[in-house]
């Protein structure tokens, strides 16, 4: 009977998974840090007074929102050598997933930016601030609050996107489930597991989001 | 545009704090100021009356740099604002010249424009410090002074949020003197509060006025305050200064129709 569950089998492949786990949340945590980055810079280009930049940037955020992921991984590791650009999976991975999420984390802080009251600027101006003063001391600390929980929303979500790294053979928790499977012929244990795994992630990280989002408007003040 | 006929810098012998000189400013076709012409002294303290719509909050705004203007020069303290001399011409000022020339020109607002996540200390400190470049505790004690000149001093550390209306435009007043201007520039500053505190707002500024030597430029419908406390009082119609004098003259035997409908509509309504 195959839908029987196996305990036994399931220590024995938790190691396995365990470590897996522990690539997702590298794979998830690195993209992650080059959506939050290439995110706010794709956001401040899209506020510059030049055109064709803007014009380039807004081109690039509709492109990546109107393709799949999938994709995007694919073109990254497997066109990219064809320009010359050897990747390996893990970088590629890493790379596609955060240039797909920094679009996504881009619409995020725009919407943050543009909810800063407008006499805040025209505060910073009459103050003779610098640009950069003024986004960094004022319009960025007030525009992160509203941000906070959208920006949540994408870290849960780059970590259930991960198992698409798989497909260039990435070792995270679906590839290595599947391996697991394939090994043993039994796959209820390991997706099962994969299952409880990302629900036991995902759960309490949208939780900690919130909590942080009431520390950070205290923290400033708000 | 022939800029000809504007100077590159005004003769010592006629340098009033700021002038505009023939200034347009329009949003598409509508015309918000038509060729307006207006010198303040140095030291001069004066009123902006009008009805809404007139381009009173305007004539401030461009004067503070956050509008560009359509024709015509500002001139701030004998040098061009609005524009700078290039190859013996003037051109529009690029934001350098921007940032050097607004250094002496403040601003308060009618909604006080406060930074929510700075205390009022820091609000006050902000400017010196990243602008000015200030040390921080020079900053402090200058701030902490112009505090207490607006009665601020005992709520220094409380964030905007938990000060009233009138609190903080006098925490505002100050951030704004904190720079230390030679111009300041209030635009309707009493007209979001309630009115019982509105009297610690404009005994802040009468305070200004008596204690400080500095140039004040003031949009107002508090007609017995810019009675009060104005060197002279301009009212504005259309665009346009319709009348301008001392405040008992424009006040007390306006020659213009429309000024004379204005004031009157006003003393109606209170
Ligand atoms: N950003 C803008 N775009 C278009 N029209 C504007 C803008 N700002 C002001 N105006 C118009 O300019 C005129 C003068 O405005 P304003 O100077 O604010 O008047 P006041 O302060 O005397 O009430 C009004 O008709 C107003 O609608
Ligand atoms: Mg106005």
């Amino acid at each position: 009977m195959m839908f029987h569950w196996r305990w036994d089998f399931t220590y024995e492949i938790l190691p396995r998974l365990m470590w897996a786990t522990v690539n997702t949340l590298i794979a998830a945590g690195a993209g992650y840090a080059i959506a939050l980055v290439l995110g706010l810079i794709l956001a401040l280009a899209q506020r510059t007074n030049w055109k064709p930049l803007t014009f380039v940037v807004r081109e690039f955020v509709e492109f990546i929102r109107s393709t799949p992921l999938v994709l995007q991984i694919f073109f990254v590791f497997y066109v990219g050598p064809q320009f010359g650009v050897r990747l390996s999976p893990w970088t590629s991975g890493m790379i596609a997933i955060g240039l797909h999420y920094s679009a996504y984390l881009s619409e995020v802080y725009r919407a943050g930016i543009e909810a800063v009251p407008r006499g805040q600027w025209e505060a910073c101006r009459a103050l003779n601030m610098s640009t950069a003063d003024t986004y960094l001391r004022i319009i960025i600390p007030q525009a992160l609050p509203p941000s906070v929980a959208g920006m949540g929303n994408y870290l849960v979500g780059i970590f259930k996107d991960t198992p698409m790294l798989s497909v260039i053979g990435v070792a995270e928790l679906m590839h290595t489930a599947n391996a697991i499977g394939a090994e043993n012929y039994r796959f209820l244990e390991p997706y099962t597991m994969v299952g409880v795994i990302f629900l036991a992630i995902s759960l309490p990280t949208a939780g900690l989001v919130r909590l942080f989002e009431g520390w950070l408007r205290r923290k400033l003040g708000l | 545009m022939d800029m000809s006929a504007f100077p590159l810098e005004l003769p010592e012998t006629d340098r009033p704090m700021v002038r505009f000189m023939n200034v347009t400013k329009s949003y598409g076709r509508l015309v918000v100021l038509d060729q307006l012409n207006l010198d303040i002294a140095a030291g001069e303290m004066v009123s902006i009356i009008g009805p809404s719509g007139s381009g009173k909050t305007t004539v401030l705004r461009m004067l503070m740099t956050l509008e560009t203007i359509n024709g015509g020069v500002i001139y701030v303290d004998g040098k061009p604002l609005t524009h700078m001399a290039k190859g013996g011409k003037l051109v529009p000022a690029d934001e350098r010249y921007l940032r050097m020339m607004r250094s002496s020109i403040g601003m308060c607002f009618q909604h006080f424009n406060l930074f929510p996540h700075m205390t009022a200390l820091q609000n006050c400190m902000e400017g010196p410090v990243q602008v000015l470049g200030l040390s921080k505790q020079e900053a402090r004690e200058r701030s902490e002074e112009l505090l207490s000149l607006v009665g601020m001093i005992a709520k220094k550390d409380q964030h905007p949020s938990r000060l009233s209306g009138g609190q903080q435009q006098r925490v505002a007043i100050a951030r704004a003197l904190a720079m230390r201007p030679k111009v300041m520039l209030f635009d309707e500053v009493t007209s979001a509060l309630d009115p019982e505190v509105i009297g610690e707002v404009t005994n802040v500024i009468r305070k200004l006025v008596a204690e400080h030597n500095l140039t004040m430029l003031m949009v107002t419908h508090q007609m017995g305050f810019a009675h009060d406390i104005s060197d002279r009082v301009c009212f504005f119609f259309g665009g346009k200064i319709e009348e301008q004098g001392p405040p008992d003259i424009l006040f007390g035997a306006p020659q213009r129709d429309r000024t004379k409908q204005f004031l009157s509509a006003v003393k109606e309504a209170h």
